[in-house]
Formats: structure tokens, sequence, C-alpha cells
């Protein structure tokens, strides 16, 4: 199950339907091992298509830097899907590389209604699981949005 | 040469969890050949056909190899070889 914080789905959900017909993309980190979503990392998407996204390689070479000094890992690796449902496509699944993140798709076609849907992906499976949206964390966890 | 290899998550069974690995090679070709003799398999998973694989970035500090001489980019005391897998779907 992936617990997750209200104001950082929100921002998830903003930058999907700001960069819409673009397939928007990102990550929100935690402390590695903790499972908790705190710091949320909008992506460059480097394709700019709205069928496909990649991490800009370079930004990606700095956030994972940064995530290994402070030692981080991407709890939630996110992208949208601009004409389909919220469910991992051929290429979701082949090139998920990150067994314990959670992959979260948010929908931005108003078909779907804007509700985000994540999964596990491990060694070309999928499986889906439950989304616990909280008001609040524990005290000593602080949410960072980076712009 | 001596350089640092920083490996992803996914290549850490092939490596037995050893991250980074300090490793010699005056060529980033030469480090993946070395590597490939301790820890057999993975020159598959990085290589095909002479090149990195297209979703497999590797940088020699902050500088992409593609953007430099691919497999054959000169390696210098002290550089630090990252090998990300992309962060990609569809």
């Amino acid at each position: 199950m992936l617990t997750i914080h209200a104001k950082l789905v929100e921002a998830m959900i903003t930058q999907a339907l700001n960069d819409h017909p673009v397939e928007a993309c990102g990550i929100i980190a935690g402390l590695a091992g903790s499972n908790w979503p705190l710091r949320l990392i909008p992506m460059r998407n480097a394709a700019q298509s709205d069928n496909f996204f990649r991490f800009d390689p370079q930004q990606q070479l700095q956030v994972w830097k940064e995530m290994s000094a402070r030692c981080e890992e991407p709890v939630v690796i996110y992208h949208s899907h601009t004409s389909s449902q919220a469910y991992p496509r051929r290429s979701d699944v082949e090139l998920a590389t990150e067994p314990q993140a959670h992959y979260v798709i948010i929908p931005t076609q108003h078909l779907y209604q804007a509700e985000i849907r994540s999964f596990r992906i491990a060694d070309q499976m999928v499986i889906e699981e439950r989304v616990r949206i909280v008001q609040h964390y524990q005290p000593e966890l602080e949410l960072q949005m980076v712009a | 040469m001596t350089v640092t290899v920083i490996i992803p998550t996914l290549l850490g069974s092939l490596t037995n969890k050893q991250q980074p690995i300090v490793i010699e090679g005056v060529k980033v070709s030469e480090v993946i050949e070395r590597m490939e003799q301790l820890y057999p398999g993975i020159r598959a998973k990085l290589i095909f056909d002479g090149s990195a694989y297209r979703f497999i970035t590797i940088h020699v500090n902050d500088n992409d190899i593609r953007l430099r001489d691919g497999l054959a980019t000169p390696l210098q005391d002290g550089d630090i070889v990252t090998i990300l897998p992309a962060m990609a779907g569809n």
C-alpha cells in the first residue's frame, strides 16, 4: 500500500494537468527504507511527448547524487497518461528498474477523472496496490516540494 | 587510472551489493571489461553491439559519455563513473 500526503497528490496532479498534453514525470524521495514519500521533485521529460516520458539524464544524475548524499531513494516514481487509463503500458513495465518504488500514474484525460493509481513493478510483473491519501504525517516527517 | 564506479541498485545482485566499485581503467570500455572479470554478466546488462544500451546512461563525472566519445571516453585518476538506468516509460 502507498500512504501519501494529500499535498503531494495535489502537486502531482497539478503538474500533470499543467504539462498536458505532454506526459509529466517526477519522483518523490524519502529516506531509504522508510517507505514515506516526502520530497517531491518534478523532472523534465526529455522526450516532450504525449505518449512517452524519459527523465532528462543530466537532471537525473544531479537528483540521484543529491538523494545519495541525503540517504534517500525514490519512494514514488510518477508520470501521467494523457490519453489512456492509469495503468502501466508495455514500456512502463519493460523499463521499470526500481522494485522498491511505488509507480504512480496520473491520468489527465477527463474521462479518467485524474484519479491516481499506484503499482509495484518487478521482474516484468505489475501489481496494483491501494493508495491511502492522508492529511497528516507523523510530526517529525517534513514535506518538501522542489521547484 | 583508478576510478570509482557507482552502479544502479538493480545490478547489485551481480556485484554482491558492492557499492561503489573502485577499479582501474583508462577508458570506460576497459572499466566495464574489468568489472566483467570481477562480476560476470554485468557487461551484457550494459552493452549491446558495442554501445551502451539506449536506456542506460553512463556519466564520467557530470558528463554523459554519449556526448563525448561513448565507451572510448578516456578516464583520469579519481574520475567517478555513474551508471544510471533511464527512468522512462509510455
